[in-house]
């Protein structure tokens, strides 16, 4: 156990820093589920990737810089540290670039890998339907096979800034007859084919945040194919849970929120110590994020010697979506009288930033998998628990 | 950067659980909590095992392993309830001997007994008016302020004071400190009780959570044997869920108990934090184990009939022992919101 950067950590991080303190916009760009923050998210990402910092860990060819997991903490904590802006694409670059370099054949590698790291292309979901939440296996969208073609109809929704999106990505049943996870195939949609109709859902702050995607006789090649037909299932799930729980959620967007609560709390001292249990879920709050971040490199670490981990990757989005929840109820308990404002109130200092967050943390233990259904996975796959 | 364990070093502890699912099974715990049988058999056994011998140096004959590998044991020691002795004589008092200065007369001699299972230490530190396993140690290691007394089982009074942890020896302890006993003072002695308070504190942490494992497997054990409305209770979503939360405690508290070993094995400045921050995990879970367990158990789980009640109770205990619950909490918050230093997401681990 050697728990120290190497001279070449150090040097990565140095110069991750620099580029960074020099490219971070001044002013925080306006929130990426408007149209206009969609757009300078777009070519925020773009100038990240120019720099070679969009996808760190991704094979060079494919955009990336090659780096290994630690690199990826050691940007995230510096890349948070900065304030830099939300990741626009990274339901994308995350979720379905893993599942792409897993299962993609070199040509979809090729063709999608690099436009996704540059964000020419942006990436929205396609898991839920209306009838398949929790119960994702319930999926009924349709892509019936029709020579080099899949026709899809159906309903997919809940899914994220789709209305600005260029492609989507999701699971199909293309199986006639087939039940439950079998008979699925994952496929990518372009959202500009003819038949796609794709309606806004205001989220919980009024923005168009998510959307419902309606699928009227849409021809996608069948190119367009990850993994074998009726295969998809295993194709969404085979890609190592720990990647998407830990890739989704690095440690250091928990661990700067918790810093900058602290300074809140600083801040507002007397107030805040009206009442002890604020100064204990302060503390709690930093000394949750730090044992995440501990948690992530021990988890990297036996990545890196070859361990495969499992279930136990639910408990970490059970734990970082609770921590915060956590976060910022506290912060909201001490801006009190003041915390509802929005940023645009004459009041208003930090609050945009802490309201925004306490919005955003209510939809944590929901998507991804609610956490109801990640405590399952634990109990039936950790605990070997019975399913009935 | 490598946070993980070597491979001799998980195949050691797999050794040690091994053998100690077999000695110390709850039957034999059950014989010493009676009191039909001492704890003394047992511990002997372990101790020509060479478990004794793991933190004395080579040169006195032991295997000289520091508090990295010490974090995996002292696991171990906890998911079987091992009785005080081993882990207060073999790692906290070998440790203290370790840290005296070789002048010390008695040191290479005492180390050389423990390598050859001699467990009849004790230490008293201010944290606590209560030293275990004082009316049968032959060596007291006293705090006085700064200053280390030894002293032998002839120098100290002692009123045993019952635990509900049965194999527990609790005594309060009589002495008086005198300028002959003491074998270190000032800077040096200061220096030594922290360190000691600190792995004291970490071999409770370890046994906390290994506590904690070994009343989840209870549970889940149970979960699965107990039939209610015609199915296993652990079929549940009520019952499941409480455990999945107990799992989660236990998994994000190890590598904290992680880190802080490496600290207390390095002299890394933020020692006191860390292995405070350890407790604080480590204590947290087996609270929600041990509650969780009673709950799962159901009656059953308020009776001494089941094996669940022995890990139960030792965690209650421990969670107080080598500095209470509270002032590990109060020693990470007063960090947290009273020290001037940047808690910025790269400074989890010394970064440039």
């Amino acid at each position: 156990m050697k728990l120290q950067f190497s001279p070449e950590q150090n040097a990565f991080r140095l110069e991750v820093r620099q580029w960074l303190a020099a490219n971070v916009p001044k002013q925080k760009l306006p929130t990426y589920d408007t149209k206009e923050g969609f757009e300078l998210h777009r070519q925020w990402e773009h100038k990240l990737f120019e720099a070679g910092f969009s996808m760190v860990m991704w094979p060079k060819e494919y955009g990336g810089r090659g780096c290994d997991l630690i690199d990826w903490l050691i940007f995230e904590e510096e890349y948070y540290g900065a304030g830099a802006p939300g990741r626009v694409n990274q339901n994308g670059q995350l979720l379905l670039g893993s599942t792409l370099l897993d299962f993609g054949t070199p040509e979809q590698k090729a063709h999608f890998l690099p436009r996704m790291a540059s964000s020419e292309d942006m990436w929205a979901q396609a898991w839920s339907e209306p009838n398949a939440g929790s119960d994702m296996a319930n999926i009924s969208s349709k892509a019936t096979l029709d020579g080099e073609h899949y026709i899809i109809n159906g309903q997919k929704t809940w899914s994220t800034r789709a209305i600005y999106a260029d492609w989507a990505f999701g699971l199909f049943r293309s199986q006639p007859g087939s039940e439950r996870h079998h008979g699925l195939s994952f496929l990518l949609v372009p959202l500009n084919t003819e038949g796609v109709t794709i309606r806004p859902i205001k989220a919980l702050d009024g923005e168009e945040a998510f959307a419902e995607i309606f699928f009227d006789d849409v021809k996608v090649p069948i190119t367009n194919r990850i993994g074998d037909d009726g295969k998809g299932w295993h194709v969404a799930m085979a890609t190592a849970g720990f990647e998407r729980g830990l890739l989704l959620r690095s440690p250091a967007r928990f661990q700067q929120p918790a810093r900058r609560l602290i300074q809140l709390y600083r801040d507002n001292k007397a107030a805040a110590d009206r009442d002890p249990a604020i100064a204990v879920a302060v503390s709690k709050c930093w000394s949750d994020a730090e044992a995440y971040a501990l948690s992530a490199y021990n988890t990297v670490g036996r990545v890196n010697n070859g361990e495969k981990i499992g279930a136990e990757s639910s408990l970490n989005k059970i734990f970082w979506s609770e921590l915060d929840l956590l976060i910022c109820q506290t912060a909201m308990d001490i801006l009190g009288a003041t915390g509802e404002l929005l940023g645009s109130a004459p009041l208003a200092k930090e609050h945009a930033y802490w309201l925004d967050a306490f919005l955003f943390a209510q939809a944590g233990p929901i998507y991804a998998g609610t956490n109801e259904i990640q405590r399952n996975i634990v109990a039936e796959r950790v605990l070997g628990l019975p399913k009935k | 950067m490598n946070f993980t364990f070597t491979e001799d070093e998980l195949l050691f502890r797999e050794t040690i659980n091994r053998f100690l699912a077999t000695e110390a099974s709850p039957e034999t715990l059950r014989d010493i909590w009676s009191g039909d049988k001492d704890a003394g058999a047992l511990l002997s056994l372990i101790a020509e095992q060479g478990l004794s011998a793991l933190s004395v140096p080579e040169e006195q004959g032991g295997l000289a392993m520091g508090d990295v590998a010490w974090s995996l044991m002292t696991q171990e020691l906890g998911y079987h309830a091992i009785p005080d002795p081993l882990v207060n004589s073999a790692y906290v008092a070998t440790g203290l001997l370790n840290a005296l200065d070789d002048s010390v007369s008695q040191k290479a001699d005492l180390l050389e007994h423990i390598c050859e299972g001699d467990l009849g230490f004790a230490i008293g530190h201010e944290c606590s008016p209560l030293v275990a396993d004082a009316n049968t140690a032959h060596t007291l290691f006293m705090q006085q302020d700064d200053e280390i007394h030894m002293l032998g089982a002839t120098d100290v009074q002692t009123v045993p004071n019952p635990s509900i942890d049965f194999s527990r020896r609790l005594s309060q302890i009589t002495w008086s400190a005198v300028p002959k006993t003491c074998i270190a003072s000032g800077e040096a002695g200061k220096k030594i009780w922290s360190e000691t308070f600190n792995r004291g504190a970490i071999s409770v942490a370890g046994q906390l959570l290994g506590l904690a494992q070994r009343m989840l497997d209870l549970s889940v054990e149970y979960s699965l044997q107990r039939k209610q409305f015609g199915r296993e209770i652990g079929s549940f979503q009520a019952v499941k869920h409480q455990l999945a939360d107990v799992a989660g405690k236990i998994e994000i508290a190890k590598p904290v108990l992680y880190r802080a070993a490496c600290s207390l094995e390095n002299h890394h400045p933020l020692s006191d934090i860390h292995i405070s921050q350890a407790r604080n995990f480590c204590s947290e879970a087996a609270a929600l184990a041990a509650r969780v367990g009673i709950q799962v158990h159901g009656a059953m789980g308020y009776t001494w009939e089941v094996d669940l009640q022995m890990y139960v109770k030792r965690a209650w205990a421990l969670n107080n022992t080598w500095g209470d619950s509270i002032m590990h909490r109060a020693r990470v918050q007063d960090y947290v919101l009273n020290s001037d230093i940047d808690l910025a997401p790269s400074k989890t681990f010394e970064a440039v």
